[in-house]
C-alpha cells in the first residue's frame, strides 16, 4: 500500500481529508510542529553554543538578552537559546515515542478484552477504571522521586506506562461494538483468524479515535514532561528542556524573566498546536456534531 | 440507589486499596531506602544505619512489612517525616485543609464561569465569538499550570505589586493586624492562587460544558422549543442548559486529578502550605514517608471527591442508577 492510500484508509473518505486541510486549525498546527520539529533536529547546526558547557561562570551569570545570547544566559552561564533547541528534543522524543508506545499498548489490551471478553476483559477493565482515578502526575513524582532524575529511555517508558488507560477502553468499546456487525460475523464464518479480523476490520474503525487521542496524548506527555522538570524531577540535569530551564530561573523569576518566558511560550506554542489538530481531527471524523470539547475519558488522564 | 452506591463505594475502596499496594510496592523497588536517604552523613556508619533499619522494622521480611503498613495506614500512621521531624499525619493534618480552601474556591469559581462561557458559545454556534472563546479556551488549556503561575506572579505580584507573593498570610504583621484588617490580609493572599487554578480549571471545564450542551441541541424538545416561537437564547439558556448540566456532575469528579496536579504547582510558585507544597518539598528533601503518604492522601481525597460526584449525579438522575 503506498503511502498516500494508507492515509486515506485510516482518514476515511477523501471528504474527511479535504475537512481537515481546509481547516484552519490543521494549518496552524501543521506549520508550528514543522518548524518545532526542524529546530529540533537541527539543533547542532543551529545552537550557537554547546547547551550544557558553562561558558564563564565568573562574567556570564544570569545575563538577559543580548546580541551574543538572543535569549540570555541562565544562572551557570549556559546560551538560554541552545539550551531552547536542545529542549525541543527531549519533548519531542519524550512525547511522540511515549505516546506511540502507550497506543500499541492499549490498543492490544483494548482489543484482547473486547474479543476475549468474560472475565479476562472484566478483570482488565477494573484495573483500568481504577487506574485511570489515580492522578497521573502523582504517579509520575513517586517514581521519579524516588528513582532521583530518570534517563530518556525510562522517562519514555513511565510516560507511555502511565499513558494506556484511555486508550484502551476506547478500543475495547469499538471491538465490543464491531464484533456483532454482519461483516465480522461474515469474515468469522469464512474462516478469518482473530489477528487478521482484528487488523484488517477492527484497527481502521479505531483508527480515527485513536489517531485524535495520540494528538492530545502527545500534548499532555509535553506537559507531564515539562511539569516534572520544573519539579526537579525530569530528566537528568545537565540534559537540557524546557522545563528545566524554567526551574533554573524560577525562584528569582522578577530578576530573570527571559528564563521563564521563552522555555514557557515554546511549551504552550507546542502544546496548543498539538491540541489544535487534536480537535481538527475530530471534527473532521465527526461532521454531524458541533465541534467538540474535550472527551472525560481522556480529562482523566491529564 | 442502595445498590448503585455500594457498587460504587466498593470500587472507591478498590483504588485507595490498588494505590496503597503501589505506593508500598515502589518504595521498596527504589534503589535505596528511607533510612540511607535520611542518614546520609558523615559520621554514621552503616552500623548506626543497620540499627534505624531494624527499629523501623526495615529488616523484616516484605510481606510482614507490607501487612504492617497497610494496617498502620488504616489507623492514621503514616510514619515519620525526616525533614520535618514530626509525625506525617500532623503535618499532612496542618496542609490539607488549606489545600482544600484553594481547590474548593477555583472549583466553584471555575463551573460558575465555565458554565457562563460555554452557553454564551452555545446561543450561535460557528459564530464569531464561539470562534474566538473556543482559541482562548484551548490556549488556557495548553498552558502549563506552573508557567501561568509563575506569569501572573511576575505580573501582579512583582511589576505591578498589588497582590502579595507568597503565603497565607503577611509574615510578622499579620498578628497584629485588627479582626477585618486579618480578613483582608488573608482574601488578598488567596486572590492570585485561586485566580491562576480557577483559570486553568475554566478552560477543561467549559471545553466540556459546551460539548455537553452541543450534544443535546438537536433534541426534538429542543426543535419543539424554537417552533414554538421561544428565541434561541432562551431555548439555549432554559431548556439546554438545564439538560445539559448533569454530565457536568460527573465531570467535577473527573476533572479532580487534573485539579489536584494543578493546586500542587500552583501552590510550589506560590508559596502556599499546602499538599502540594508539601509533596515538592518532601521531593527536594527526599524525605520518602511524607512522599508517599502525600501521594497516599491525595489520592484518597481525590477517589472520595469522584464518589461523591457519582452519588451525586445519580442522585440528580435516575437512568445512572439503573444503567
Amino acid at each position: 500500500m503506498n503511502p498516500s492510500a494508507a492515509l486515506a484508509s485510516i482518514l476515511g473518505p477523501r471528504r474527511t481529508l479535504s475537512r481537515l486541510l481546509h481547516d484552519s486549525r490543521t494549518r496552524i498546527a501543521l506549520v508550528v510542529l514543522l518548524i518545532v520539529a526542524l529546530s529540533a533536529v537541527f539543533a547542532p547546526l543551529l545552537a550557537p553554543y554547546d547547551p550544557t558547557v558553562q561558558l564563564d561562570i565568573v562574567r556570564l551569570p544570569s545575563q538577559p538578552p543580548s546580541f551574543a545570547h538572543p535569549l540570555g544566559t541562565d544562572p551557570y552561564s549556559r546560551d538560554v537559546l541552545s539550551r531552547l533547541l536542545y529542549g525541543g528534543r527531549i519533548s519531542l522524543a519524550v512525547g511522540l515515542g511515549a505516546v506511540l508506545l502507550a497506543m500499541s499498548f492499549g490498543i492490544a489490551i483494548g482489543a484482547v478484552a473486547g474479543f476475549i471478553g468474560g472475565a479476562v476483559d472484566a478483570v482488565l477493565m477494573r484495573f483500568v477504571d481504577a487506574a485511570l482515578s489515580i492522578p497521573r502526575l502523582l504517579v509520575l513524582i513517586l517514581v521519579a522521586s524516588l528513582w532521583g532524575s530518570l534517563g530518556l529511555v525510562p522517562l519514555t517508558l513511565l510516560m507511555a506506562g502511565t499513558g494506556w488507560f484511555a486508550v484502551s477502553r476506547l478500543v475495547r468499546a469499538e471491538t465490543l461494538a464491531l464484533r456483532e456487525r454482519e461483516f465480522i460475523v461474515a469474515a468469522r464464518a469464512l474462516g478469518a483468524s482473530p489477528m487478521r479480523i482484528l487488523v484488517r476490520h477492527v484497527l481502521p474503525n479505531v483508527a480515527a479515535p485513536a489517531l485524535v487521542a495520540a494528538a492530545l496524548g502527545i500534548a499532555n506527555v509535553i506537559l507531564l514532561e515539562a511539569g516534572l522538570s520544573y519539579l526537579g524531577i525530569g530528566v537528568r540535569p545537565p540534559t537540557a528542556s524546557w522545563g528545566a530551564i524554567i526551574q533554573d530561573g524560577a525562584e528569582r523569576v522578577s530578576d530573570l524573566w527571559w528564563l521563564t518566558l521563552f522555555p514557557g511560550l515554546a511549551i504552550l506554542v507546542t502544546v496548543f498546536a498539538c491540541n489544535a489538530l487534536g480537535d481538527a481531527l475530530r471534527d473532521a471524523f465527526d461532521p454531524r456534531q458541533l465541534p467538540r470539547g474535550n472527551d472525560p475519558t481522556f480529562a482523566a488522564e491529564a | 440507589m442502595r445498590r448503585f452506591f455500594a457498587g460504587r463505594l466498593a470500587q472507591a475502596v478498590i483504588v485507595v486499596f490498588l494505590v496503597t499496594t503501589i505506593t508500598f510496592l515502589l518504595v521498596h523497588l527504589a534503589p535505596g531506602d528511607p533510612i540511607s536517604v535520611a542518614l546520609d552523613k558523615p559520621g554514621v556508619t552503616e552500623a548506626v544505619r543497620q540499627q534505624w533499619r531494624e527499629a523501623f522494622g526495615l529488616d523484616r521480611p516484605l510481606g510482614e512489612q507490607y501487612l504492617r503498613w497497610l494496617g498502620n495506614a488504616a489507623r492514621g500512621e503514616l510514619g515519620w517525616s525526616f525533614s520535618f521531624r514530626r509525625p506525617v499525619r500532623d503535618v499532612i493534618a496542618d496542609a490539607l485543609p488549606r489545600t482544600l480552601l484553594l481547590v474548593g474556591l477555583s472549583m466553584v469559581f471555575s463551573f460558575a464561569l465555565g458554565i457562563v462561557v460555554a452557553v454564551l458559545q452555545t446561543e450561535r454556534p460557528g459564530g464569531r465569538r464561539d470562534r474566538w472563546f473556543g482559541r482562548i479556551l484551548l490556549l488556557l488549556y495548553s498552558v502549563p499550570d506552573f508557567w501561568l503561575a509563575l506569569v501572573v506572579l511576575l505580573l501582579f505580584a512583582y511589576r505591578l505589586p498589588i497582590f502579595p507573593p507568597s503565603g497565607i498570610v503577611a509574615p510578622v504583621v499579620h498578628d497584629y493586624m485588627s479582626f477585618s484588617g486579618r480578613l483582608i490580609d488573608r482574601l488578598l493572599h488567596l486572590v492570585l492562587p485561586v485566580t491562576t487554578l480557577t483559570l486553568l480549571a475554566t478552560a477543561a471545564i467549559s471545553r466540556h460544558q459546551r460539548s455537553a450542551l452541543a450534544e443535546v441541541m438537536p433534541s426534538d424538545w429542543m426543535r419543539t422549543a424554537i417552533a414554538k416561537g421561544v428565541s434561541h437564547r432562551r431555548a439555549v439558556r432554559r431548556h439546554a442548559l438545564r439538560n445539559a448540566l448533569l454530565p457536568s456532575i460527573t465531570l467535577a469528579g473527573l476533572y479532580l486529578p487534573a485539579l489536584a496536579a494543578g493546586a500542587l504547582f500552583v501552590e510550589k510558585v506560590y508559596s502556599w502550605p499546602g499538599m502540594g507544597l508539601l509533596a515538592a518539598n518532601a521531593i527536594v528533601a527526599r524525605d520518602y514517608p511524607l512522599i508517599t503518604a502525600s501521594v497516599l492522601i491525595t489520592s484518597i481525597a481525590v477517589a472520595l471527591g469522584a464518589l461523591l460526584a457519582d452519588v451525586a449525579a445519580a442522585a440528580a438522575d435516575p437512568r445512572i442508577r439503573v444503567s
